[in-house]
């Protein structure tokens, strides 16, 4: 018998599950993009069939890491930053848990930049939300790394003088084996996208354009975005490399321009995940390594099986 | 004289293969029956660059380097010349015979390759000439080419088994258990090569020179079954019989030994190991991996666990179970990469912000790595938090031999601590909306068992921030001193859990002593040599080796200072760190506590402590000042 039995039940669920009875209130502004993330994230648990026990949410510090409180699931509201390298253990440790992890924009692209990079890189299998409100919400409205040239906050008050991270260039350049951009306002095509994330046998990394009313009130988030998989405009293979680079530079570019291209920019199919590979290349057990712990039949080696090379 | 120890210093440049030289013939000493130690000398750099091993061997139990040496083998760095052969960058090459003259013991032997190292070039360093030295201090010496017999018979590299074949001709120890060895590690032409070269030199060293020195092998039989390892290696195994099956961590000396061990054997053993970008990565991998159920570990050194410090509050607030393993070296910053200091105990003590709620232990011997290894998972994971094995430099790298039991007495522990089982969690407490209260205030020893992700009905929200008992940050100051009370109310159970499995601190020497000598970590042996060689003396001294540095051991170093009437507390850095410790948690006894410390990258040796604790423990003028560079410092209050 397993010892994690929530794992692969088909259970009915509805969004209910994934909502927290009696506390806490969300703590957002009326009008915060955040609130369509937990929205949406909840019904794609749903559609996927999921239900609470089998999720592991994992977030960093910001009005976006308080996702974890507001969703029921297993939950780790971690750090400023350190989401990415909390949520990919848990999946070496067992590849079975759903694990999501979700940040802002300054905890993803500034502080941990360094761990997006390379948690891309190891394709692990897990789904990466950015709430990207192109600010810093918690800390009251500094100018975060996708604030625009030029933006003007309490820290830098003559405006920025550097150019903004490009974050989905920056996805597939690091390795990421799905990427999209989906949008507060559009809940629908941001269900389908969370949906496609999570089954992606692989990183996934969906930067998700929220409004922050209370910081950045010229946003562009309001503004009507075009869906590059139905509109006409734009012809390009997802699954091709050179395509997604150049239909991702001229959305990063857009962007600035208060142009807003949303949709799939790059999905690859067949590469193994992390864990995966790592288990084809000897280097991880077949059987999640948490299970060890609960199997009376599983084989503890001692240490002094090694002892022989010290003889 | 004839000395019942022979402590043979093999010297050379950095890549010249001194490191598996000298492992290979500490293996040959072992299996000769003896207990050995090694002490390894390296320059932070990888090609070039004077270095040297040194063994010590002896029929019992070797607790230290000694002090000095009794036999050089002077090889030449070979890295001191350039491609085009002949070419010398100055004096470099002969670097290993001119820079271990100091230590070399009266009456002992210096073989040196004459191939590499032109006595002419020696003689014009030295003040004096080698002869002349030679003759004052009754040493002998044996000039070989063993670069000719290398490269007639080999490769040039192969030196150094022409230097072990002259070392077992000049000792009479047999040339069986060397081709044994040889045998094991290699085969075909190396080892032909190898087999002639050993030969060829033990030959030519019985045939052309006449041995008129006292240096002999000594003579022993082990009581228990040795293995020759190192304190990584008793940290690696420890966690590896604690069940951990999880590993991740960032390269960095001397951590990074530990490190390597357990990648290299995780996955045969059904675990995984992971080198990430950064510390910070290495600490959040840790937890993760633990937080989902797996025992891990993650470790470094100052620096980069300088980096991991603002996870380690999350592990105590997430109360998530982790193991780091802290390798001192020197510090700050980059300081001393390949030098060992003590200097980090308070960084590792308080780092992070808000109280400390972890564990500490400093194990002082090989055996104690792995023993406190395994005990700071069991209580991490029983208890959950973070526990931190610190080590340094020196423990880390030095091979000696150990008792095969000491790893094999006790079998795997796969528990993995407090955690429910769904059975559990069906009848444990749960929030109305139906997650587990994780963090419920009335716990036993302020423990409340975990669920794990996957577990039905278990799901529970942790945070580093402050939160109620169901996981929700919460700023209610009711419910955060409550928070506290139930995490610091572990500290008190870790500590009577320890004292009931006895007490963990090692004493030694005299029963009634009238001094006595404070110690932590890797000096402790050192000081236990020393206690023997003052207790030979007028002197009545006893020393307590401590290892556990939080829950500090308060009962244990108390009776053990009301037991004596002053002591000295000796410890590698410049600031009395584990004596301020002492005083903070005794509050009492600053008027008997003396500080004897050193903190130029090397270790205390035996004698430097008997000095320092003769002058700094008594009046007597006749008592000669320590010599070598210490820095007694007598407070008559805490820090
Ligand atoms: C190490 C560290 N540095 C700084 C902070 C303070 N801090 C909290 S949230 C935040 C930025 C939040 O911005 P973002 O990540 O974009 O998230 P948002 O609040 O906009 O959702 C900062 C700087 C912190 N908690 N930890
Ligand atoms: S400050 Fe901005 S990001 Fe934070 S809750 Fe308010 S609107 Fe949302």
């Amino acid at each position: 018998m397993s010892a994690f039995n929530a794992i692969g039940a088909d259970q009915e669920v509805d969004t209910d599950a994934f909502t927290p009875g009696v506390e806490p209130r969300a703590t957002w502004c009326p009008g915060c993009g955040d609130f369509a993330v937990l929205k949406t994230l909840k019904q794609a648990m749903v559609e996927r069939g999921k239900n609470p026990d089998e999720v592991l949410l994992v977030t960093g510090i910001g009005c976006s890491g308080k996702l974890s409180s507001y969703f029921e699931s297993y939950g780790f509201h971690s750090i400023h930053g350190r989401s990415l390298p909390v949520a990919r253990a848990a999946t070496l440790a067992n590849p079975d848990l759903e694990v999501v992890a979700a940040g802002g924009d300054g905890d993803g692209y500034g502080i941990g930049g360094n761990h997006f990079t390379h948690t891309a890189r190891e394709n692990h299998d897990m789904t990466y939300i950015v709430f990207n409100n192109e600010i810093f919400g918690l800390t009251k409205g500094q100018t975060s790394p996708t604030s625009p040239k030029g933006h003007k906050s309490k820290t830098q008050p003559s405006g920025s003088a550097k150019n903004p991270i490009r974050p989905l260039e920056w996805g597939l350049n690091a390795g990421a084996t799905y990427i999209a951009r989906t949008a507060a306002v559009n809940p629908r095509q941001a269900t389908e996208i969370l949906v496609e994330a999570m089954d992606h046998d692989g990183f996934a990394h969906v930067d998700f354009l929220t409004q922050c009313p209370t910081w950045n009130k010229d946003a562009k988030q309001y503004v009507p975005y075009i869906d590059v998989q139905d509109s006409e405009d734009f012809e390009f293979d997802v699954h091709d490399r050179d395509d997604a680079a150049q239909m991702m530079r001229e959305a990063d570019t857009r962007l600035h321009e208060g142009e807003i291209l949303t949709g799939r920019f790059f999905v690859e199919e067949g590469r193994p995940s992390y864990s995966e590979e790592k288990r084809q290349t000897g280097q991880m057990p077949d059987d999640p390594i948490v299970e060890q712990y609960f199997d009376e039949n599983a084989e503890w080696k001692p240490s002094s099986d090694l002892l022989d090379r010290h003889r | 004289m004839t000395e019942n120890e022979l402590i043979w210093r093999l010297a050379g440049g950095s890549g010249d293969g001194i490191d598996s030289t000298s492992q290979n013939f500490a293996k040959v000493l072992m299996r000769s029956g003896l207990h050995v130690f090694t002490h390894r000398h390296y320059p932070s750099r990888i090609r070039g660059g004077h270095t040297y091993a040194e063994i010590r061997s002896k029929a019992t139990p070797v607790r230290s380097r000694g002090d000095g040496y009794n036999f050089l083998l002077a090889l030449g760095d070979s890295f001191a010349r350039s491609p085009d052969e002949e070419a010398y960058y100055g004096n470099e090459e002969v670097k290993p015979l001119v820079e271990n003259l100091d230590d070399l013991r009266d009456g002992g032997i210096i073989v040196y390759d004459e191939g590499l190292i032109d006595i002419d070039d020696v003689d014009s360093v030295l003040e004096t000439s080698l002869e002349a030295l030679a003759a004052e201090h009754d040493w002998h010496v044996y000039p070989l080419d063993l670069r000719d017999i290398a490269t007639e018979h080999g490769r040039e590299v192969m030196r150094n088994t022409a230097g072990v074949g002259a070392t077992a001709a000049l000792i009479s120890l047999d040339l069986d258990p060397i081709e044994a060895l040889m045998s094991d590690s290699m085969g075909g032409d190396a080892l032909e090569a190898n087999l002639t070269i050993l030969q060829a030199a033990y030959d030519q060293v019985r045939d052309e020179h006449e041995i008129d020195h006292d240096v002999v092998l000594p003579e022993g039989t082990h009581e228990e079954v040795p293995v020759l390892l190192s304190g990584s290696h008793g940290v690696a195994y420890g966690a590896l019989d604690a069940g951990c099956r999880f590993i991740s961590g960032y390269p960095m000396t001397p951590w990074t030994e530990v490190f390597t061990i357990l990648s290299q054997h995780l996955p045969e053993y059904g675990g995984v190991s992971e080198q990430v970008e950064d510390e910070i990565a290495a600490a959040g991998m840790a937890i993760g991996a633990s937080h989902a159920g797996v025992k891990a570990m993650s470790g470094s050194s100052g620096g980069g666990f300088a980096l991991m410090s603002e996870l380690l509050g999350t592990a105590e607030m997430t109360e998530t179970p982790v193991v780091f393993v802290e390798a001192m070296r020197g510090g700050p910053s980059t300081g001393m990469p390949t030098k060992p200091e003590q200097g980090d105990l308070d960084h590792v003590l308080y780092s992070s912000q808000g109280d400390s709620n972890r564990i500490v232990f400093a194990p002082g011997t090989i055996e104690e790595c792995y023993e406190q290894t395994r005990r700071a998972f069991e209580l991490a994971y029983e208890y959950q938090l973070p526990a931190i094995v610190v080590i340094d430099q020196k423990l880390s790298g030095e091979y000696r031999t150990v008792p095969d039991s000491v790893f094999t007495e006790s079998a795997p522990d796969p528990d993995p601590g407090t955690v429910l089982t769904e059975e559990e969690i069906e009848d444990a407490a749960h929030h109305a909306s139906g997650s587990y209260l994780r963090f419920q205030y009335d716990a036993d020893d302020g423990v409340v068992p975990r669920t794990l992700p996957g577990q039905k009905g278990g799901r529970f929200l942790t945070t580093g921030n402050e939160h109620n008992p169901a996981g929700h940050i919460s700023e209610d100051p009711e419910n955060r001193r409550r928070q506290v009370d139930r995490r610091r109310a572990k500290q008190e159970a870790i500590r009577e859990t320890l004292d009931e499995t006895g007490t963990h601190q090692t004493r030694y020497g005299t029963e009634d002593a009238r001094y006595g000598i404070l110690v932590w970590g890797s000096q402790q042996s050192t000081v236990f040599e020393a206690v023997d060689r003052l207790n030979e003396t007028d002197y009545s001294v006893s020393a307590l080796g401590v290892s556990e540095m939080m829950p500090f051991p308060e009962s244990d170093v108390a009776d053990f200072l009301e037991s004596v009437e002053e002591a000295v507390v000796v410890e590698m850095n410049s600031g009395g760190q584990f004596r301020g410790l002492v005083q903070r948690e005794l509050g009492a006894y600053g008027d008997r506590l003396y500080s004897l410390l050193k903190y130029d990258g090397n270790p205390f040796e035996p004698a430097e402590v008997v000095d320092g604790v003769r002058a700094v423990i008594t009046d007597d003028p006749s008592v000669a000042p320590p010599t070598t560079r210490l820095e007694p410092t007598k407070a008559t209050n805490s820090r």
